[in-house]
């Protein structure tokens, strides 16, 4: 096998407030191989738009190593920091406050190419016809201003402007949250058409489990900066193992009438994520918590391939 | 649609301006004054200082447009005499007060933290300064000029200016394009200059358009305690005080350089607005 | 047999006019709620679906917005035609809004309790110390102790905070309470919550409840009724059952399409193509003819009438009859 892609070790991102250390990524690991996706699902504040952003540093790491293509870059010189904005982008969620509202949809997209200084004008404009081309935007809407388009055009602005460089690996945070559904539909086929086309690698970051089930290979499960489940697609959804996961899927609105989900209730409230005790971050709202949840917990390899961070996962799941 | 695309920036906002009448009436106005204080020693029929003393307060006549002072200096050629004079006042003001303001501003607000923290601060300090005392110090310092004028106007619009430009990039500074354009591997100038600052300059724009006018009055309110333009130099500020002492008979003497001064901070307001307008393409139909 | 109906809009028309055009935001929208019912409304952004509701409340924007026909009658009187100050009787007291942010819907330097008390008070005739009681009670019936009642809303989680905004809207026991999209800002752990208590709320307090959404997995879990709206217009109306296990009109067919299925493995989504027509335009005939993939020259020329079938199932769609027969 060969190597992967991108591979973090160890990562942690903290940030300090006036309460403390935020913890927003404390402790991650995984690896994405290429042409693949991986899709990180968690709720507001668990730390995964700030694990993208560390990622592609647009934050600086508080520890820990991110290997792409199996060359540590965690700490990049200014000129290797070049050549990996070539290499590694990222879409935005919102396409309102993700554009410029000043640059035309040309200026926007032919940016990245500028900046890289490697084109002449002619090249550049050929390209970005070819980008607006493939990204579905029609040539009239060349010199036209953000507002004057739609959430949908907007986000395929965002694309197009992340696959100027022809980059290998793409962060994609939250990139059809804002979108309405039939929008959403089209801007998520565009993705896995590229994919397909280019070969890219995804990072997958959202909150909607049936968009991520549909479009990631594996997937990450994450809590208040840490990652609690890791799995397959196809088995994290059979087999669902981490009391948090189980929730979070028991949870999500089916549009089906005859689905029964029973909602897996939680109690309590969030734990903060300032200054956070050592033991398990779900223990507070966990129906299952006991005394044991207090240490540490260890991400461990429940099922071949599945790995899961809860020292009471075995007994739950009866295995 | 397709003709924008060949249409340069400065182009696209010319473009949007015409559409607006009042603010083609302002920029008309400014280009007017603005002639006549580059050419006005070609177009005033006397010199600023020329005295005669028998026709001191002569009314308007063929010789003397618009009459004549206490001293017998034409009325009409001090205007325009004055003019270059206000203006100097005006843009130099502006030009060095607000260019710093937004330099600071700039760095303070796009940077954040620690060089936020230690820029305002000093801001702070500056501001705490009364106008008046900065312009006492500088002058007995440097001498009572118009030069020091300046300064002294320059450097206490300084905090004010920079206040507002970065609490305008912090607003923009938090939008996702900013760190698109990080991700595009934008560097900070090119961010600060592409991205935030075309963002965050509209409030800006139209308060330094105000700036022009309220640094003619504090130029004239220099000049009027004797810090700025030194008689006989001609300047409207400096002209209003003058005519003061005698307004109950002679009105006229306040009359022109008031209208002279409220034109002209007209003109510079309006084009400010329309300037704010046409260089947002959000407002555009 | 069928409750009585609470609101009955009919032939509802409403338009924006802005400098250079109108926009037609509501186009001859008829619908009915009963009693103790939960109308879900679902469609798009820029459908008209929070014009309705605001309608409805009789706040839309002046001067841009007009009603320009129709009628709105609530427990059978016009409401269009009531003055001001009879609107703003029924508004807060008989019929309530909720509001998709309920980040902004609180005043952050009032304690939340007094917030429920001023909405009591307002409405309802009685002391001081029993407005005060009634809050408390309030707080408990959305699950929140009542000591929280002297708590401000930055000490309130963002479904703790909605639960106090859904709690402020029931406290006069409103006939029908507008929900516009109430959790979809959110958390899916949170919105499971709320969607949970609102439905038990609604049980035993019998409100007729206009869920505005564009999730149908909330309607699915909430609603017994439900309206598609697109461009203006209900294009389906139908039960619960009849929406979800037989869709007709090709849009609302689309919308289910456009939704990735926790449980297919389908490699591809079916999105509708396209997007809606610019509302400024007026359209002679279908709305969604433009990217619907049945769409004949006949559907351009004219608006589709509304179908019935026997049991109450409307679309707006001239090939829902002849599919159906």
């Amino acid at each position: 096998m060969s190597a992967p892609l991108l591979e973090v070790r160890n990562l942690k991102k903290y940030f300090k407030t006036g309460r403390g250390m935020l913890h927003a990524v404390d402790d991650v690991n995984f690896t994405i191989d290429e042409g693949k996706t991986l899709g990180v699902v968690g709720e507001s504040g668990c730390g995964k738009s700030t694990l993208g952003r560390t990622i592609l540093h647009l934050l600086d790491a508080t520890d820990g190593q991110i290997l792409y293509k199996g060359k540590d870059i965690t700490n990049p010189t200014r000129k290797e920091l070049s050549a990996l904005r070539h290499e590694m982008q990222i879409i935005f969620q919102d396409p309102f406050s993700s554009l410029n509202p000043r640059k035309s949809v040309s200026e926007t997209i032919m940016e990245p190419m500028k900046l890289s200084h490697t084109m002449k004008k002619q090249e550049m404009i050929d390209r970005t016809r070819e980008l607006m081309e493939t990204v579905g935007l029609a040539e009239r809407f060349w010199g036209t201003y953000p507002h004057e388009l739609d959430g949908g055009r907007r986000q395929r602005i965002g694309i197009a402007r992340a696959l100027a460089l022809g980059p290998r690996f793409i962060v994609c945070d939250e990139p059809v949250s804002a979108l309405d559904v039939s929008i959403q539909a089209q801007i998520l086929n565009l993705m896995l058409d590229l994919q397909e086309d280019r070969k890219l690698t995804y990072m997958f970051v959202t909150h909607d489990l049936s968009v991520v089930k549909y479009i990631s290979d594996d997937i990450l499960v994450m809590y208040l900066g840490q990652v609690v489940e890791k799995a397959h697609s196809d088995e994290l959804f059979k087999n669902t193992l981490h009391p948090y996961s189980k929730a979070l899927l028991s949870a999500i609105p089916v549009p089906d009438i005859h689905a029964n989900n029973e909602l897996v209730t939680m109690t309590g409230e969030i734990t903060s994520p300032i200054n956070p005790k050592p033991g398990c971050r779900f223990m507070a709202r966990c129906p299952y918590a006991s005394d044991k949840c207090n240490e540490p917990q260890k991400i461990e390899e429940i099922l071949p391939n599945h790995f899961v961070s809860c020292c009471k996962c075995r007994e739950i799941n009866h295995l | 649609m397709n003709q924008k695309k060949h249409r340069s920036r400065l182009g696209d906002t010319w473009h949007q301006l015409k559409k607006n009448k009042f603010a083609l009436v302002g920029l008309v106005i400014v280009i007017i004054v603005l002639l006549v204080a580059i050419f006005g020693p070609l177009i005033a029929p006397y010199s600023y200082d020329a005295q005669d003393l028998v026709n001191a307060y002569a009314k308007p006549s063929r010789e003397h447009l618009l009459g004549t002072d206490k001293f017998g200096r034409d009325t009409f050629s001090r205007l325009i005499w004055g003019t270059r004079k206000s203006m100097e006042m005006g843009l130099g003001c502006v030009a060095f007060g607000t260019l710093a303001g937004l330099i600071i501003g700039s760095i303070a607000g796009y940077f954040g933290g620690k060089v936020d923290n230690v820029i305002m601060r000093i801001m702070d300090m500056f501001s705490c300064v009364p106008m008046m005392l900065m312009c006492v110090v500088i002058a007995a310092i440097l001498g009572p000029s118009t030069r020091n004028a300046i300064i002294a106007i320059a450097v206490s619009t300084t905090p004010s200016a920079a206040r507002l430009i970065r609490a305008n990039i912090l607003t923009v500074r938090g939008k996702e394009f900013v760190e698109a354009a990080r991700a595009i591997d934008g560097k900070a100038p090119h961010i600060i200059v592409n991205h935030v600052l075309p963002n965050a300059i509209a409030p800006t724009i139209v308060s330094t358009t105000m700036n022009i006018g309220n640094s003619i009055i504090s130029g004239a309110t220099l000049s009027f305690i004797g810090l700025g333009a030194q008689p006989p130099i001609a300047e409207w500020g400096a002209m209003l005080s003058e005519g003061r002492n005698v307004m109950r008979d002679h009105m006229e003497l306040v009359l022109y350089p008031g209208i002279c001064v409220m034109l002209t901070v007209l003109a510079f307001n309006l084009l400010g607005d329309g300037l704010r307008d046409a260089m947002d393409p959000r407002l555009r139909n | 047999m069928e409750n009585k109906p609470i609101v009955e809009i009919k032939d509802l028309y409403v338009e924006f006019h802005s400098d250079d055009a109108i926009v037609h935001a509501v186009n001859g929208v008829n619908l009915t709620i009963r009693e103790g019912e939960t109308l879900g409304l679902v469609g798009e952004t820029g459908a008209g679906k929070t014009t309705i509701a605001r309608a409805i409340l009789g706040i839309i924007a002046k001067p841009q917005g007009h009603i320009t026909s129709g009628e709105i009658l609530f427990d059978g009187e016009d409401i269009l035609k009531y003055p001001e100050k009879e609107m703003r009787d029924l508004r807060g007291n008989q019929i309530a809004m909720i509001f998709q942010d309920p980040m902004t819907a609180l005043n952050p330097i009032e304690r939340v309790g007094d917030q429920i008390e001023e909405a009591i008070g307002l409405h309802n005739k009685i002391t001081h110390a029993d407005a005060i009681e009634r809050a408390m009670q309030m707080l408990e019936l959305v699950g929140i102790p009542r000591e929280r009642y002297f708590e401000y809303p930055h000490q309130f989680s963002g479904g703790m905070k909605q639960r106090v905004v859904i709690a402020m809207a029931l406290a006069c026991n409103p006939k029908l309470l507008l929900a516009d999209e109430p959790t979809t800002a959110l958390d899916v752990t949170i919105q499971a919550q709320v969607l949970k208590m609102m439905k038990e709320l609604k049980e035993k307090l019998n409100t007729a409840v206009l869920m505005i959404t564009h999730d149908l997995g909330v309607v699915a879990s909430i609603c017994q009724k439900v309206a598609v709206i697109y461009a203006g217009e209900i294009v389906e109306y139908g039960t619960l059952e009849q929406i979800f296990d037989h869709p007709t009109h090709p849009y609302t067919i689309g919308l289910f399409g456009s939704l990735p299925k926790l449980d297919s493995t389908e490699k591809r989504l079916k999105p509708i193509k396209g997007m809606m027509p610019d509302p400024t335009l007026e359209i002679q005939g279908c709305k969604f003819a433009e990217r619907c993939e049945h769409a004949t020259e006949a559907c351009r020329a004219k608006k589709p009438e509304i179908y019935t079938t026997q049991d109450g199932h409307q679309i707006r769609c001239v090939l829902a009859g002849k599919e159906n027969a």
